[in-house]
């Protein structure tokens, strides 16, 4: 064990993994939101954050832009960004959309068992991924430098960038914006009422089946912003780019509690940080079993997660 | 019926080219030698390399002994170790045959390589670089090129020598090809390895920020990754982005463009690789053009080792060797100066020791890795 190592760099080792945390943060909401409605994981949202990786790229893509650009000015920067999250959310949410369509909506109409949905889940994110792969020859593909990354706050040895910063804050207000809308819009107020009884929603007049699609939808407007900020920060995307973050961000949803939205963003800000503090502690080969032996050692003591499982129940 | 074969093979033979002076080359003749690799399949670019390079040198023996003295016989295992077996039953098969070029790739000759052997055809494999190849005990193996054991030590000599770092961090990927490397290197290198850190394997990792944190903090120059180019180019682009502007380097494995794709060629630019093979454009004598007029494309990685290897055989059957066994025994006294290198082959089929040649390569604003200088070890 590298004590001294991790003292070392305890600074940079914290805001890395803050802004790789605020990324699966975004990404866990959407398996919260499903969860705490339909009592479903949503194993294809890996695949709707996959599409988001995507989609931005192929958007830089029609202006020429690829990994071997020039980082371009502040004006066209923005107007990049602009475009960048408006098609990755486009593509995400739109991806979220057809897969409850297809995969969900017509077995919740037969009344399937539990199974069979999870069985769907895995098939509609294999399918996808697989799709994915074969139409890219399964290659990686670089990001271009829309945002060159700079250092704007020095503490000690700690060198914070421009995008690591944006990349948090970005993530706190989406969650701030969320979290309002779930908790104070008449929107809201439905997807809280199926989250706490769907049938008697349903007798109070709330449209379930429109509840549920803007869940989905809701789910992968996040996790296109989650996409973009991806992008920029690992620099590539794959085909499995999606599976691989998703089991962090599945098990980010789990450690804050399942279905409770501030749970996802305290789960996902913990997962990256632990995730780095284990690197520097053990070496970068323990990043994954280290963190997740933390996971299990949470759940012996709190079962449903740090903050507890609910999406309505709590402050209903 | 097959010695009728081949005496009316050579008789035939004999009628184009009885102007020749030389007593025993023309007559040796209605012979095959065989390309055995991959032609299709996902790796098929390397198999391609190599089977033109051996191509080449039979037309160009057939220019002088008449135009079908030695027939060109591919067989293609897609360079994969389960179709392998198959296709080298159906080599051994034809009695015609006398040498096998191939097979290319390390995983394709472990397979392969037994039924060879029980057939005694001898092999020449210009690039299956895997250290245990040799240690089977086949007496038909030969390798034309360094091994893997060769690579760690010139990287070590080159970050010493050339690059003159003082302080190098080391990295690899936890593959046996990436950590074996990576130990050889650290364990040369002692003193001026600074720290080391393991990353997951390829496409099991994407952030590598814990890594790039301790490669900047711990003062390095250098960065040697054991492992391949879909790892390495994201690292470089991180380490990049994270502001670190020391050299990466690595082994053969990380010699491919898509390191420059993912990481972005500038970023790229500069990044080092080792491999035991010689750059294609350096070969001597007029192969490069050659090559080139033949293909209409520039010789690639180890055409100019397969060209040697056909040449070798050739050779064995102009002096009249002309049964497997016979060009097996040749083989083992053989001393062959080609436009690639010298072959001399040891009693395990290895290059000999004295004959290894590694070169380094560095990655510039064409985004693929050129050669940069040959590394001296010895």
């Amino acid at each position: 064990m590298n004590f001294s190592g991790l003292i070392n760099d305890f600074g940079p080792l914290t805001v890395t993994g803050l802004a790789q945390g605020a990324i699966i943060a975004l990404f866990a909401l959407g398996y919260t939101l499903v969860y705490g409605v339909l009592r479903l994981i949503n194993f294809a949202h890996s695949e709707v954050f996959l599409l988001g990786t995507y989609g931005c790229l192929i958007a830089w893509g029609w202006f020429g832009l690829d990994q071997n650009s020039k980082a371009p000015n502040f004006g066209a920067m923005l107007a990049y960004m602009a475009l960048g999250l408006v098609v990755a959310i486009v593509a995400s949410g739109l991806t979220a959309l057809a897969v409850e369509l297809v995969a969900y909506r017509p077995l919740r109409r037969r009344n399937a068992p539990p199974l069979a949905f999870l069985i769907t889940a895995i098939g509609a994110s294999l399918a996808i991924s697989e799709t994915v792969g074969v139409l890219t020859h399964r290659n990686q593909r670089g990001v271009p430098p829309i945002i060159q990354a700079r250092t704007v706050i020095t503490i000690g040895d700690t060198h914070i960038t421009n995008l690591q910063i944006l990349i948090v804050v970005l993530a706190l207000v989406m969650m701030f914006v969320l979290d309002r809308f779930i908790n104070g819009s008449r929107l809201g107020r439905g997807i809280r009422a199926v989250s706490q009884n769907p049938d008697s929603a349903a007798l109070m007049g709330v449209n379930k089946s429109r509840v549920i699609s803007l869940v989905f939808l809701l789910g992968g407007l996040m996790a296109g912003i989650a996409a973009v900020m991806y992008d920029l920060k690992i620099g590539v995307t794959k085909y499995d780019a999606g599976f691989l973050l998703g089991i962090d961000a599945f098990t980010a949803a789990v450690l804050g509690g399942i279905g409770n939205l501030r749970g996802a963003l305290l789960g996902g800000l913990l997962l990256g940080v632990l995730q780095n503090y284990a690197a520097g502690l053990f070496g970068s080969q323990w990043l994954h079993a280290a963190a997740f032996v933390l996971l299990v050692l949470i759940l012996l003591f709190r079962p449903t997660g740090l903050l507890g499982e609910s999406l309505g129940r709590a402050r209903a | 019926m097959a010695i009728i074969g081949l005496i009316a093979g050579a008789a035939a033979c004999n009628k184009d080219t009885s102007s020749s002076s030389d007593t025993a080359s023309g007559s040796n003749c209605g012979y095959k030698l065989a390309y055995f690799g991959a032609l299709t399949g996902s790796a098929a670019n390397l198999g391609v390399n190599i089977e033109q390079g051996f191509e080449l040198a039979i037309n160009q023996y057939n220019k002088t002994k008449g135009s079908d003295c030695i027939t060109v016989a591919k067989f293609d295992s897609q360079g994969a170790a389960e179709v392998a077996p198959g296709v080298a039953r159906n080599l051994v098969a034809d009695k015609k045959i006398l040498g096998v070029v191939g097979p290319p790739f390390s995983g394709e000759s472990e397979a392969a390589d037994p039924i060879f052997e029980a057939a005694g055809i001898p092999t020449i494999t210009p690039s299956a670089t895997r250290v245990s190849l040799s240690a089977n005990g086949w007496k038909t193996f030969h390798r034309a090129v360094a091994n893997d054991d060769a690579q760690g030590p010139a990287a070590a000599a080159y970050i010493k020598d050339t690059l003159k770092a003082t302080k190098v961090f080391i990295a690899d990927d936890q593959s046996a090809y990436g950590a074996g490397l990576a130990d050889v290197v650290k364990s040369k290198l002692g003193s001026l390895v600074v720290s080391s850190d393991k990353t997951e394997g390829d496409g099991k990792q994407t952030d590598f920020s814990a890594l790039v944190q301790k490669v900047t903090s711990s003062g390095a120059t250098a960065l040697f990754y054991g492992g391949y180019y879909t790892n390495a180019g994201v690292i470089r682009k991180q380490l990049t982005a994270a502001g670190w502007k020391g050299t990466l380097l690595g082994g053969d494995g990380m010699k491919d463009p898509g390191l420059s794709k993912a990481s972005g060629v500038a970023a790229a630019v500069g990044t080092v690789v080792t491999c035991p093979c010689s750059p294609p454009e350096a070969a001597g004598g007029t192969f490069v053009n050659d090559y080139k007029a033949q293909w209409n494309v520039a010789a690639g990685t180890y055409s100019d080792v397969a060209f040697d290897a056909a040449n070798i055989f050739l050779q064995g059957i102009d002096a009249g060797n002309t049964t497997p066994e016979k060009l097996n025994t040749y083989l083992s006294t053989v001393n062959y100066k080609g436009i690639a290198n010298t072959y001399k082959f040891t009693s395990t089929g290895e290059l000999d020791p004295t004959l290894i040649k590694v070169w380094a390569f560095k990655f510039d604003q064409s985004g693929d890795a050129k050669s940069d200088v040959e590394i001296k070890t010895s």
